[in-house]
Order: C-alpha cells, then sequence, then structure tokens
C-alpha cells in the first residue's frame, strides 16, 4: 500500500515540479532569480510587471493567440464534426480511402508543409496576416479532430438514426436533429484538445510573422529581450509562460476527465 | 503535439442509414471540405516542395553581364547530392543523426516511464482525480514555453546544477548535456501521455485473465510479460507509433531550449527552418524537407506493415 502511494507521488511530483518552479520563479524579483529556495521569499509581481510592460507587447500576443486558436478551434470543429459523422455513420464508397488520407496527413511533419506554404503565402502577400498562422493550423489540428469525433460518433447506438427516420427523417434531417444535439459532449471535448493544440503551434506561427503586434503568445515569450540580465530575462519568460499555460492548465483540470476519454477515445472498446 | 488513440473497428451493423439513396450524397457532401483543406494545406504544400527541392534561387554576379543574379534555376538533384556529399552535407547528417537517436532514446524511455506510471495509476484508488490532472499539465504546456522552462532549469547556476553534485554542467552551450537536457526536456512532456494511453489500454483487460494467472501460480513479473504487455501491445505500438512521427519533426524543444546552430541538437526541421526562413533558400530547405518526409514515410511503413501497428483499429 505505501509503495502504491509513493508511486502515486512520485508521479504527481515529476508532472508538477517543472511546472512549479516556473511558477516559484515568476514569483521571485529580478534580484532573487537564482535562489533555489521552494517559495518565493519575498513574494513579488515584478516579473509579471514586466512582461506586461508595453515594449513586449505581450498582452496583444494573448489576444492573438486567441484570435488564432480560436478561429481555428472554431473551423476545424465545423469540418471534422460532418467528416466524423461521414465515418462512423455512414457507409459510402470510398471511405477506407477517406480515413487513411486524414491519418496519413496526420503523419506529415510540419516543416515539410511549411517550407512552401512561406514561399506561396510571401507570393501572395499572406505574411504578417492571421490566416497565414490559421490555415496551416487548420490542416495540423483537423485529422486529430476527426479521429476523436469519429470514435465519439460511432459509441452512439445506431438505432437513433433508424429511429429519427421512421419518424419520416430524411439522413440529412436525422443529422441535423438528433445526432447534432446528442455529439454536443464529443464536439465540446474535441473543442477543448483541438484549442490546446492550436494554441500550442509555435513554428508556423514563428516563420510565417516577424511583425511584433501579429506574433502569438508563445513567440513573444520566447523572443524576449531582457535588459535585466544579458542573456534571456527568466524571470519575465517565466511569467510569461505562467500566463500562457494558465489557461490550459484550468481547462485540464476543470475537465480532466472529458479531455482523457478524448484523447485515449477508440483505444479502449 | 498531434497524436491519435485507434479508432474502435467499425462493427459491421445493419447499416446505419442503409443504401438508402442520398446517404452516398449525403456522404461526400460532409467529407469534401474536410479533403478539400487537407488537399490545399497538406497535399498541394507537399507536391509543391517536391517541385522547390529542384530548384536553388540564384547567387551571385553573372559572368558576362557583370550584373547580380535574380531568380531561380533548375538544378536537378543538386540539392539532394549537396545534403550527402557537398559542403552542407557534414552538418546534414549530424541533423539527421540528432533527429534519429533523440527519437530512439527519448521515445524508449518514454515508454518505459509511461507504462510505469500506467501501472502505478491502475492500481491507485484514492488521489485518481488528483493524478489525472497533474499528469495532464505537462501534455498542455506548450512545447515552446517548455523549452524556455527548461532553459531556466538548466542555466549555469539554475536549479538543476544546484541539485546535482559536483561543478556546474553548462547544460544549455552544445555537446552532449545539451542533447541530454532535450531528451530530459522531452521525456517529461510526453511520457505521462504514454502513461494516459497505457492506462487506458490497461483498464480494459478484464480481471479474470489476471485471476487465472495467479490461481496457475504466475509471479508479478511472469504476468506482466506473458499477460500484461501482450494484452496492452496494440495500444502501445499505435501510441509509440505516432510519438516517434512526433520526435522525427522535433523543433519547439530544442530551438528553443538551446536555440539553434548546435551540432550536437540541431534536428532536420531545425535545419530547413533556418535554411528557408533566416536565409530564404527554399531549394535547399525543401530538400531537407522532402528527405524528411520520406524518413517519417518509411518509418510509418514500417510499424504499419511490419509490426503491425493497428492505426486504423481494424483487427480488434
Amino acid at each position: 500500500m505505501r509503495a502504491r502511494y509513493l508511486g502515486i507521488g512520485a508521479i504527481v511530483v515529476y508532472c508538477l515540479a517543472p511546472f512549479y518552479w516556473m511558477l516559484v520563479s515568476s514569483l521571485r524579483r529580478t534580484n532573487d532569480i537564482f535562489d533555489s529556495g521552494p517559495l518565493p521569499d519575498p513574494l513579488s509581481l515584478e516579473s509579471y510587471r514586466a512582461a506586461f510592460a508595453a515594449h513586449n507587447g505581450f498582452l496583444r500576443s494573448l489576444l492573438n493567440s486567441f484570435i488564432v486558436a480560436g478561429t481555428t478551434t472554431v473551423l476545424v470543429l465545423i469540418f471534422a464534426t460532418f467528416t466524423a459523422y461521414a465515418l462512423a455513420r455512414l457507409e459510402f464508397r470510398g471511405k477506407g480511402v477517406v480515413l487513411a488520407l486524414i491519418i496519413a496527413t496526420s503523419m506529415f511533419p510540419g516543416i515539410s508543409l511549411l517550407v512552401p506554404l512561406l514561399q506561396l503565402f510571401s507570393q501572395i502577400g499572406w505574411i504578417n496576416t492571421y490566416q497565414a498562422m490559421i490555415v496551416p493550423n487548420i490542416g495540423g489540428v483537423l485529422p486529430l479532430a476527426v479521429w476523436n469525433l469519429t470514435a465519439f460518433f460511432r459509441q452512439m447506438p445506431s438505432e437513433l438514426e433508424e429511429a429519427a427516420q421512421i419518424d419520416g427523417c430524411t439522413p440529412t434531417g436525422a443529422f441535423r436533429r438528433v445526432i447534432l444535439p446528442l455529439a454536443a459532449p464529443g464536439v465540446f471535448t474535441t473543442a477543448i484538445i483541438t484549442f490546446i493544440a492550436a494554441w500550442n503551434e509555435f513554428i508556423i506561427a514563428l516563420s510565417v510573422v516577424n511583425d511584433n503586434t501579429l506574433k502569438t503568445a508563445p513567440v513573444i515569450t520566447s523572443q524576449f529581450t531582457g535588459t535585466t540580465t544579458f542573456d534571456s530575462p527568466f524571470g519575465t519568460q517565466m511569467a510569461a509562460g505562467v500566463i500562457v499555460t494558465i489557461p490550459l492548465v484550468i481547462l485540464v483540470l476543470l475537465f480532466q476527465r472529458r479531455i482523457v476519454t478524448g484523447l485515449t477515445a477508440g483505444g479502449v472498446k | 503535439m498531434v497524436t491519435l488513440a485507434p479508432v474502435e473497428p467499425d462493427p459491421v451493423r445493419p447499416a446505419a442509414g442503409g443504401r438508402r439513396s442520398g446517404t452516398g450524397r449525403l456522404a461526400a457532401l460532409l467529407v469534401s471540405p474536410t479533403l478539400l483543406v487537407l488537399g490545399l494545406v497538406v497535399a498541394y504544400p507537399i507536391l509543391s516542395a517536391i517541385r522547390l527541392s529542384l530548384f536553388q534561387r540564384n547567387d551571385g554576379i553573372d559572368p558576362e553581364t557583370g550584373l547580380r543574379l535574380a531568380g531561380d534555376r533548375f538544378v536537378g538533384l543538386d540539392n539532394f547530392t549537396d545534403m550527402f556529399t557537398g559542403d552542407t552535407a557534414s552538418r546534414f547528417l549530424n541533423a539527421l543523426g540528432n533527429t534519429t537517436s533523440f527519437t530512439v532514446v527519448a521515445v524508449s524511455i518514454e515508454v518505459v516511464i509511461g507504462v510505469l506510471m500506467a501501472l502505478v495509476m491502475h492500481r491507485a484508488f484514492r488521489g485518481r482525480a488528483l493524478v489525472r490532472a497533474a499528469i495532464l499539465v505537462p501534455w498542455a504546456v506548450p512545447t515552446a514555453i517548455a523549452g524556455l522552462l527548461w532553459r531556466w532549469i538548466f542555466q549555469a547556476d539554475g536549479v538543476a546544477n544546484d541539485l546535482l553534485p559536483g561543478p556546474p554542467v553548462l547544460w544549455t552551450t552544445d555537446g552532449a548535456q545539451a542533447w541530454f537536457a532535450v531528451v530530459i526536456a522531452d521525456t517529461w512532456k510526453t511520457a505521462p501521455f504514454i502513461g494516459l494511453l497505457v492506462l487506458a489500454g490497461l483498464q480494459v483487460i478484464s480481471s479474470e485473465i489476471y485471476e487465472a494467472a495467479r490461481l496457475d501460480g504466475a509471479g508479478p513479473w511472469r504476468t506482466f510479460f506473458s499477460i500484461t504487455l501482450p494484452l496492452v501491445k496494440p495500444t502501445l505500438l499505435v501510441a509509440v507509433l505516432f510519438r516517434v512521427l512526433d520526435t522525427l519533426r522535433m523543433f519547439d524543444l530544442p530551438y528553443t531550449l538551446i536555440g539553434p546552430g548546435k551540432n550536437a541538437t540541431d534536428t532536420v526541421t531545425v535545419l530547413a527552418f533556418e535554411e528557408a526562413v533566416k536565409f530564404g533558400k527554399y531549394g535547399p530547405a525543401s530538400a531537407y524537407a522532402v528527405v524528411l518526409f520520406i524518413y517519417v514515410a518509411l518509418v510509418a511503413f514500417v510499424f504499419v506493415r511490419l509490426l503491425g501497428a493497428d492505426v486504423f483499429g481494424r483487427s480488434r
């Protein structure tokens, strides 16, 4: 029994210790940043003030991240819900091919898409635009969303459409009036996972935007230049890191059960 | 990180919707937007990358007119031969080696730690919600931010050196220690995720099998290797495949933890990014990207065909 609790304790420490260190470091004064005590003493919000200092453009980058990740999530959910429904509930020719294509695209290395897209975007004037971040991002997270939702739709009893059709619904009507409302929890879970994946995207946002006012929060944070230390302004970066991560940690705390179900969807019968 | 769990097989159901007219049309209508998007942002770029990889930007002065050259010229497979035999060959082969060694070592460690975590969590009755929330934190932290966090931990006067005995290690400069730093950060970020997937696999093994094994006198090790491992293998194999593919395209961690231009940690993606974004050399960058693409495709093929990774979830 004791070994079991020790194991659980080890897992929790393993997962949270680095994150805790980010939090503690962000709450130290710049002068104490190299302290290695377990608590910030004295507590200071200096790093947070520095992170939000106007010249960093951090606040704006948070807004940019919300715009990019939010738009990506909404569009991905629309596409993925339709496709997943067809893959899970309808019989049609070429289903295997569609499934294989979607899985295959999730395996592509991002850089193979990024280089040509970068060239294309500079030709059509998309450098320094939101759509240059959103469109490739959709391609990146769409397979994941289709996958999750397909697993979810398959769990629903097949009598649903039959009953709807006996009551006189067309296949389209059954989807719209019966399936879609019942699928809301699955769509919601997929939305969370999609949003987190889109929020965390880095290499595309780093490449297609060089205007500070359009950069996303992870990119801006990685490019902070400090006046406090000659190398990287770690306190400021940790404070910004905490801010960037907090929305995700809150989502995780609130919806842990759903997220786990979504992530492992289909792995379990 | 995009990781997929297998979708359960499509049971042969008395075709919901049947072969009724309208089903096929509805399916086409529902599937086509996704295919269109994937075609635009995935298929087109891949083809374009192959074309770009056969060109090079003109550089230097035209010997006849004395004017600066501009535009692109067709160079055939020069970008590819340069990669393996030219001036940049050592840099590329080194990056290819790093990409491979990161993948093999990091994923191996992650699988061992992930399976251990799953076994512990499977036995736990209390505190499940806490553990589940904790285990999702490394997954949720943006990889780029995780890189910065570990860069801070691995500073010369940072906490890692404070905790370790002996003289301070210059983790984030270059060399083997930088390579280890990236492996450690990657392991932290993704081992819990593997644990989560394996746990899901463990939970569907019926307790009767364990009961039977116990009655037959199998010890804990025997039980693990003869029952648990074979039964979670399908789940594990798919998890490993997607982790491997994810690590082969690794960029965020080496870039933010160590920085580009380091021998020990530059991956193929970092190299291609540098060529394209920093130097605007789309030709060589595309060639790197194409080679990585082929590498990834080969690995996926090996997993699916030779090892039988069941990405479609058909046979279960």
